[in-house]
């Protein structure tokens, strides 16, 4: 019998749910607290957690951050969709993995080394990882059920998260829109009543001044800028 | 070198037809590189282990891969195969005894680093005193990296085995490396039948996007992990996160369960299920395991086979359900310290019942009459034993 996947705390170092049983879904179904369920069924449990729990709270990765690719631009926008349509719903961003020195600013970003600030901080209690590589997602939500009651739900576009309360595969722009839709259904049966609009701002983040902005802006990045001595850059992208 | 197309990998693995040929366990694995879309191959091939980096260096010469060197040393050629993977590449590398323990360090530390390369491991004696003959206990180092451990019992699950290692291992949920274990000179240089796929059909080339991490670790954030200072380094770091990261090893290497069933056939092989006494065995210990079966058969006696393939992850609630009923169950091993003895024990509830032997080791050769005399102890049956002369 697998284990049941809840919101924690769950203790000092839980045991990840793969060791008690849980396995990743096949196609076209999704974990459920840790049982294989029909997609639309964990759509609307997750639906339900980010509009009734505090301060959800979205947190996107690099893999929809970074427009590297037609695919990514188009799932960022499918996640600010998604994000206007949950009733104080906040943005806050996992944009690389690097542990964060000398500490982490909890309302401007999340890090997989110690996603528990982040959580703790801003009283998060239902969230949604997206656009975050695997291996790093399920490092964060294993640590975010050790240490909180945060309940997770993992839109990922590969296999899915074993420690998620709520693990999505396969998602990309098209299932996050899928999502949105099931989620707007969800809020109208609970009879919340909310306009669609963009997530405040991230506090934390200054504008972007590109006129004005100098390599040192870059701070710790800035040496990937400034060419070495006797280093000739003659492409640039 | 023949023109080769690249085909789906489980029509390849599955499905595809095969030719069968008599070559040794060396060309067997060499051969299983040729049909893999391999990129780089990078050898300190311990003498004369095996062939197999020789026989990897001649299909480069010939154009199945894009680049080969010797490295400078064992610790160099693993260190550079975890930078090749890193940066993309599809990458393989083969080794042995104390060629494997220099390398050891980098090897471990490759699950850590999320890097799914294939390693071949014929084994041979660990020194000292110094020797070249097969003896498997360096396998038991690999036991506790979180790698993917396969034991191969002949030249034809060495093909099959390699072949299928490189898919599994880069299989999202997995993504961790695969040693692909068999014994030197047992299996390395002798012959056997091996029925192989087609050799102008390939595997389709890595996607180096398709991963659990970002696919460089060289020199661009955010994907660095090597550079950056150790991440419970900060007050602000939890001691947690080398814990779960450490956890997610384990759990990728039990996902790894899945695909050794779709592409193996399951982690376990049993012959005679219904079976009073079980020898459980892996390697070319199996062999002569599933020769003392026959053996045992012959003299009315009911004895089954347990082969394990897979050593990690080890298939526990498999050997378990088949052993639950086992009057005894005999473990023989080419290696002093009975590595796979303790395995079963610790899978098993009815512990008592493991005879963690016969044990051959620094290169001798294991008579299936050594595995005969445990079945007779088993059964109660008194045998004299006569002195030769």
């Amino acid at each position: 019998m697998p284990m049941e996947v809840l919101p924690g705390p769950a203790g000092y170092i839980p045991t990840p749910a793969a060791f008690e049983g849980v396995e990743l879904p096949a196609p076209g179904k999704a974990l459920l607290h840790g049982k294989i369920v029909d997609e639309e069924l964990a759509m609307r449990e997750a639906a339900k957690a980010m509009l009734t729990r505090r301060n959800p709270t979205i947190f996107p990765g690099p893999l929809v951050l970074w427009g590297w690719n037609a695919g990514a631009m188009e799932k960022a926008k499918a996640v600010l969709e998604l994000s206007m349509e949950i009733p104080n719903c906040r943005i806050i961003p996992m944009p690389d993995y690097r542990p964060k020195y000398p500490k982490i600013d909890p309302e401007a970003e999340i890090n997989p080394n110690h996603p528990n600030l982040t959580i703790l901080h801003n009283k998060i209690e239902a969230c949604i990882f997206v656009g975050v590589h695997c291996h790093y997602a399920n490092l964060s939500l294993r640590m975010i059920r050790a240490g909180t009651n945060c309940f997770t739900i993992a839109l990922c576009a590969e296999m899915g998260h074993e420690d998620a309360m709520v693990s999505l595969r396969d998602v990309h722009a098209e299932e996050i829109r899928k999502f949105r839709d099931v989620l707007v259904q969800v809020r109208n049966e609970l009879g919340i009543k909310w306009e669609p609009k963009m997530p405040p701002e991230n506090p934390s983040l200054p504008k972007e001044e590109y006129q004005t902005l100098s390599v040192l802006d870059y701070g710790e990045y800035s040496y990937l800028l400034i060419p070495r001595r006797g280093e000739h850059v003659t492409e640039t992208e | 070198m023949p023109e080769q197309r690249v085909v789906d990998a489980d029509y390849l693995l599955l499905e595809a037809p095969r030719e069968r040929k008599f070559i040794t366990g060396a060309q067997a694995m060499a051969e299983a590189v040729k049909r893999a879309n391999v990129d780089i191959a990078i050898a300190y091939p311990i003498t004369p282990q095996s062939e197999v980096m020789h026989l990897v260096g001649d299909i480069w010469a010939q154009g199945y891969l894009k680049d080969y060197y010797r490295a400078e040393e064992e610790y160099g050629a693993m260190s550079a195969i975890a930078g090749a993977v890193r940066g993309g590449a599809r990458a393989f590398s083969a080794t042995s005894g104390p060629g494997l323990l220099r390398g050891l360090e980098a090897i471990a530390s490759w699950p850590g680093h999320r890097i799914p390369a294939v390693l071949g491991v014929l084994t041979r004696v660990v020194n000292a005193p110094l020797s070249i003959q097969p003896d498997n206990v360096e396998i038991s180092y690999l036991l506790n990296c979180g790698m993917v451990v396969l034991h191969a019992e002949n030249q034809q699950d060495v093909f099959d085995f390699t072949l299928a290692s490189f898919i599994i291992s880069e299989k999202v949920d997995v993504y961790i490396p695969i040693a692909v274990c068999t014994e030197g000179f047992f299996v390395t240089h002798a012959k056997g039948y091996v029925n192989m796929t087609p050799e102008d059909m390939k595997l389709p080339p890595r996607d180096p996007y398709k991963a659990p991490v970002p696919p460089t670790d060289c020199e661009i954030p955010p994907a660095r992990i090597q550079r950056d200072a150790p991440v419970q380094k900060s007050n602000f770091m939890s001691y947690l996160i080398h814990a779960v990261w450490q956890q997610e090893i384990w759990a990728s290497n039990r996902r790894a369960m899945k695909y050794i069933y779709k592409y193996l056939g399951g982690p376990i092989e049993v012959v005679n299920p219904d079976a009073e006494v079980f020898v459980v065995a892996s390697g070319c210990a199996a062999a002569q395991g599933r020769e003392a079966v026959r053996y045992a058969q012959l003299e009315g006696l009911n004895v089954g086979l347990v082969k394990v393939k897979s050593i990690c992850p080890f298939p526990v609630n498999e050997v378990r359900q088949v052993l639950s009923k086992a009057k005894a169950i005999i473990v023989p091993e080419h290696n002093i310290v009975g590595w796979l003895a303790k395995e079963v024990k610790a899978a098993i509830p009815n512990s008592d019942a493991v005879i963690g032997g016969p044990r051959v080791y620094g290169g001798m050769t294991l008579p299936v009459e050594l595995i005969m005399e445990k079945v007779y102890d088993a059964f109660g049956i008194k045998k004299e034993k006569k002195v030769v002369v």
